[in-house]
């Protein structure tokens, strides 16, 4: 599958808006599922706001981060806060980057996006350690490595409701 | 709002609000003001249930999934496994039963013999049995939530037991849920007492899953195997509830304090049904000045503590 960037020839239909907030939604209900402490689960919140800032800089940005730091820190009873500031980080950084990043092939750009969610994790860990909770272990960093390999899986799926054609014809029915 | 061309504002397209560099510095601030906040002044509780009205809904959805492959599983468990526990279960409840019987007799005597002592009496905890519904997804810290909250009765600081010992203390209330912290959690303290000798301590969650006995000095008579129990010096928890037990004593720390590893004794981290009690209101020790409270000459002893 070639992923479409800036230098494919694809062009793709504009995205509706109304489904980056119905993916947001769903990320943050995949995040709130009760599954206790099992390792190596990825931030799906994290995964998809990073994405969107890449994809679409001028639609999901620090705003956007910011609301749905907040829910997590609600839904995770953690200190309130401490999503909401990474998530704005990453965002930025994302926003910053994501002339960037279009450029590349789906593998450079998850090597762009590990240290982004990396990041993000050790932005928590430090607001955390510094208000005395206690080291989650090295384990904690493999949700973000879990989280690199899906992106181009991820991309694809996000990406799909746009690669519908104009018009429907009997090869393509949806 | 003034453009560089009369007449002309700006295609849609350019117009991108304050620049990010703005927004970051806006953003950041406003996430570090809420953290020191909620970490230095607790004022955010309010804020904290009036959004959880938008989380919960989250919560309940994402939560199907996950109770009805466990449901699934539990259905399709093995039918002998269920047969011994039903088994193991009879044989409890008759040991329990005998039990029982006595301690209604044992009570009688109990409230005999304090009114010879002219003690006054201990009052009748009443507590609810609650389900333990998940773990929290929060790494950094050890907490569970239960299926009994705010319309249920449950208040902040109720102590929750298991069958087996002390497993934590509700710290949040939700209207449907409670969230409890875990013995384990680094930032919960418990009041103990050495159940052998007596010596009173304070216990202290040390990280994955163990328990920490600090302050103590070096000389303290303690072995590996000796059973912690609350000392109900804080009025919240009930004095003797079975907490933990000594795994390891390390005397040659530098810091001048002995360091003291222990194991919980109920199942901290494996959750199952437990029972939340209605939390003590904590009393002053006497002064000594009323000689009424305090007996004179007795210690200051959990009796003499409770109301």
């Amino acid at each position: 599958m070639n992923q479409p960037s800036f230098s494919s020839r694809r062009i793709l239909r504009p995205v509706r808006p109304w489904f980056i907030w119905l993916s947001l939604v769903f990320a943050l209900l995949l995040n709130l599922m009760p599954l206790g402490r099992t390792p190596m689960l990825p931030d799906w919140v994290a995964l998809v706001l990073c994405f969107w800032c890449v994809r679409e800089p001028l639609r999901v940005g620090m705003g956007a981060a910011f609301v749905f730091g907040v829910l997590m820190d609600i839904g995770y009873g953690s200190l309130m806060g401490q999503h909401a500031l990474a998530y704005v980080l990453l965002a930025y950084t994302a926003g910053t980057f994501s002339r960037r990043i279009l450029w590349f092939g789906p593998l450079q750009q998850s090597l762009h996006v590990l240290p982004m969610l990396v990041g993000t994790q050790l932005v928590m860990l430090c607001v955390r350690l510094s208000t005395d909770a206690e080291f989650p272990g090295l384990g904690y960093f493999a949700g973000s490595l879990i989280a690199t390999l899906l992106w181009h899986p991820i991309s694809f799926v996000l990406l799909l409701p746009q690669y519908r054609p104009e018009d429907k014809d009997e090869n393509r029915p949806i | 709002m003034a453009s560089p061309v009369a007449g002309h504002s700006p295609p849609p397209f350019f117009r991108r609000g304050p620049a990010p560099l703005a927004r970051l510095v806006v953003l950041v601030s406003a996430a570090l003001t809420l953290i020191v906040v909620d970490h230095r002044l607790n004022y955010l509780e309010l804020l904290r249930q009036g959004l959880s009205v938008v989380t919960t809904p989250l919560q309940v959805a994402a939560g199907m999934p996950v109770t009805g492959v466990r449901s699934a599983g539990e259905y399709f468990a093995d039918l002998a496994r269920l047969q011994a526990e039903n088994e193991d279960l009879r044989r409890e409840q008759v040991a329990l039963g005998t039990i029982r019987l006595r301690q209604e007799q044992l009570d009688m005597e109990n409230t005999r013999l304090r009114a010879l002592l002219d003690m006054r009496e201990r009052v009748q905890v009443n507590a609810q049995v609650a389900e333990v519904i998940y773990a929290v997804r929060d790494p950094f810290s050890r907490r569970v939530v239960v299926d009994k909250g705010l319309t249920q009765g449950i208040e902040p600081g109720s102590p929750v037991v298991d069958d087996i010992g002390v497993i934590g203390q509700v710290t949040r209330v939700y209207p449907l849920n409670a969230e409890v912290t875990l013995i384990s959690d680094k930032d919960q303290a418990l009041p103990v007492q050495i159940a052998r000798t007596g010596v009173r301590a304070v216990m202290f969650g040390a990280g994955s899953g163990t328990l920490e006995l600090r302050y103590l000095a070096t000389d303290v008579d303690l072995r590996e195997g000796d059973r912690i129990v609350t000392s109900g010096l804080d009025g919240v928890f009930a004095p003797g509830l079975p907490v933990a037990r000594v795994k390891s004593v390390d005397r040659d720390g530098s810091g001048g304090f002995v360091r003291i590893l222990c194991v919980p004794l109920a199942g901290v981290e494996s959750h199952s049904t437990v029972l939340i009690m209605a939390p003590g209101k904590p009393v002053l020790p006497s002064t000594g000045n009323d000689a009424t409270a305090a007996p004179a000459g007795s210690a200051p002893a959990p009796e003499a503590v409770k109301p």
